[in-house]
């Protein structure tokens, strides 16, 4: 069942900048950001928090306005055709969409009218989400009843109401446990292949990136630093080989022999007892590696064979790694995500 | 214009949605006005003609209803923080039903409130005139609407400020009661504190639902306590519907 068939950018966004004051600092959440995303694609938005991955969706939902710079969304401008950027798109914010105190079906018969479906349309599509969400035994429960996967299932389900010819989700497997998330992660795939729509989610798990989007733009302060699919941001990384030793003296010598094995552009570090190369190839050698030093008489103990992570992707163009940017830039996350203390600065 | 009354109305529905399965919740915002009722009314003086209940039971009335609609903005700052509001702002719902249908519901709760106080009065020294009744609680139904479109401002102005909904509407609603001679008549006080009771619109409507509940009509001071209510209703939602606009 591919509905939305239309082919060209379904996002484009020119110089879109957003800017917050917050306690007379300005905070430049977004700078300059050229985009554009064509339908059918499924993109994921990569970067520590505060890096501007939800400051970027909440314009690109109507949200909040650019402080300069425009962006349109399935042919319309964020701006001036709010209305009909929201007919358009589907959006699973950071909460809950369905609210609280309500059941999790009226929620979604009450979407279903906002977009102007009938009655009875609306009730039919509600079932219809409720079957393919795995919701029926909790729809006609209070949403303040459900557990933290039930209730995301649920905002997933919001969201696609209307068949929306593009979908975001900000952060959408934020607090999930790993098996919700595998879930969630296989939802969200197989309605990409259903139905065609264009989804762009925002992460800060690269697996999440890794195994769900076709294309990643990689985010850091508020700058688009990478844009490509995983594999080939990937591929010119190497992989990554750890070897440990019984003796230093052992370790030295490896290193030396692992250096001569491997061309100019491998990278060989040794750390007492420890090895590590990075290089291209270096899986398909580390067999050869390990004979090799075994007949040297410096036999390997321990052996660790990495593919390169979008995490390193990230340590390779910021000289930071995401997970420890993810924890220091923490209070720059208020600022992003909590624009209720900001005022907006006017364009 | 159409799609305003339909999303009014989508808007309106899912909000009473929570008062039809649990319509003991609108108790809530009578524990208070029922305490005054039980612990004032014992109290009240013999009055030569009429019963003091009879004085007294409308501003109760207006006292559950000010209460009701001042605190239904609390419930917005729960959609606010759990992010069902996000998600109503971005689907095509226009920003003014967002808030207009929020606010015509209050008039539910308040209907319901009436009828248990005047349930529960009317066996004692009440006489239930119901006509006045009826005019009574559609001046009451104006001021909801008003009163419950404040709150909610009040909810989106105090986004991320959660304890600021509370400290206003605290502060603000014993005054506004107080001067209204909800309870005690402000027939022989100070000069300034006339003028504050003049200047409140819930004083003319306290004393419109006194005249019709009595089963009197005297032109000019309901038409006053319509005027009055009329006002605030006015007022609340301009105020409310800019403060939904400006909401993100």
């Amino acid at each position: 069942m591919t509905i939305h068939t239309q082919t060209g950018p379904v996002i484009v966004t020119r110089g879109l900048t957003r800017h917050f004051t917050a306690r007379k600092q300005t905070v430049e959440a977004v700078r300059g950001l050229d985009l554009e995303i064509r339908q059918g694609e499924l993109v994921a938005f990569l970067g520590p928090n505060g890096a501007g991955k939800s400051t970027t969706l909440r314009m690109l939902t109507t949200l909040i306005p650019p402080t300069s710079g425009s962006a349109s969304v399935a042919g319309h401008d964020v701006v001036t055709g709010q209305r009909e950027v929201r007919r358009a798109i589907g959006y699973v914010g950071q909460g809950n969409g369905a609210g609280h105190q309500q059941l999790g079906r009226d929620e979604l018969v009450s979407q279903g009218r906002a977009h102007g479906l009938s009655r009875a349309d609306a009730r039919r599509r509600a079932q219809e989400l409720v079957e393919e969400l795995d919701l029926v035994a909790v729809a006609d429960r209070k949403v303040s009843t459900l557990s933290g996967g039930q209730r995301r299932r649920l905002d997933i389900a919001m969201g696609l109401v209307h068949l929306p010819r593009v979908l975001f989700l900000d952060e959408p497997s934020t607090g999930l446990d790993p098996q919700n998330r595998a879930n969630l992660q296989e939802q969200v795939r197989r309605l990409h292949e259903e139905t065609g729509s264009t989804i762009v989610l925002t992460t800060h798990y690269l697996e999440e990136a890794d195994a769900l989007a076709g294309r990643v733009i990689v985010v850091d302060h508020g700058l688009v630093i990478a844009d490509d699919t995983a594999a080939r941001l990937k591929s010119g990384l190497g992989d990554l080989v750890t070897l440990a030793f019984d003796r230093a003296d052992h370790a030295v010598v490896a290193a030396e022999r692992a250096a001569a094995r491997f061309d100019h552009t491998a990278y060989v570090d040794r750390d007492g007892e420890v090895v590590t190369v990075r290089a291209t190839g270096a899986s398909e050698l580390a067999p050869e590696l390990v004979t090799d030093l075994a007949s040297a008489g410096t036999p390997v103990r321990r052996i660790e064979v990495a593919r390169p992570t979008l995490d390193d992707v990230f340590l390779n163009l910021t000289g930071r790694s995401l997970r420890e940017t993810a924890g220091e830039t923490a209070p720059a996350d208020s600022t992003e995500e909590n624009d209720s203390e900001t005022e907006e600065v006017a364009a | 214009m159409s799609t305003i009354v339909t999303d009014t109305v989508n808007v309106m529905s899912r909000e009473l949605k929570p008062v039809w399965r649990e319509p003991a919740s609108v108790l809530f915002a009578m524990v208070q006005p029922l305490v005054f009722l039980g612990l004032f009314a014992p109290l009240l003086p013999e009055v030569p003609h009429g019963s003091a209940l009879q004085w007294f039971v409308p501003g109760i009335v207006a006292m559950t209803c000010l209460m009701g609609a001042s605190f239904t903005g609390a419930a917005l700052t729960d959609e606010m923080l759990t992010g069902s509001h996000e998600r109503l702002l971005v689907s095509p719902l226009s920003r003014s039903s967002l808030l207009v249908g929020r606010a015509l519901k209050e008039v539910v709760p308040m209907l319901m409130q009436t009828a248990i106080i005047l349930v529960v009065v009317t066996p004692f020294s009440f006489d239930l005139h119901l006509d006045g009744v009826l005019v009574g609680v559609a001046i009451l139904a104006l001021f909801s609407v008003g009163i419950g479109s404040l709150s909610f401002a009040l909810a989106l102005v105090s986004a991320g400020q959660e304890w600021l909904f509370w400290t206003v509407q605290q502060t603000l609603i014993f005054p506004f009661l107080l001067l209204a001679g909800m309870l005690l008549p402000l027939e022989g006080a100070p000069g300034w504190l006339q003028f504050a009771s003049d200047l409140n619109p819930l004083t003319y409507i306290v004393e419109a639902e006194r005249a019709l509940f009595a089963g009197t009509w005297p032109a000019g001071t309901v038409l006053a306590g319509l005027a009055a209510a009329a006002i605030v209703a006015a007022l609340g939602v301009s105020v409310g519907v800019r403060a939904m606009q400006r909401s993100s």
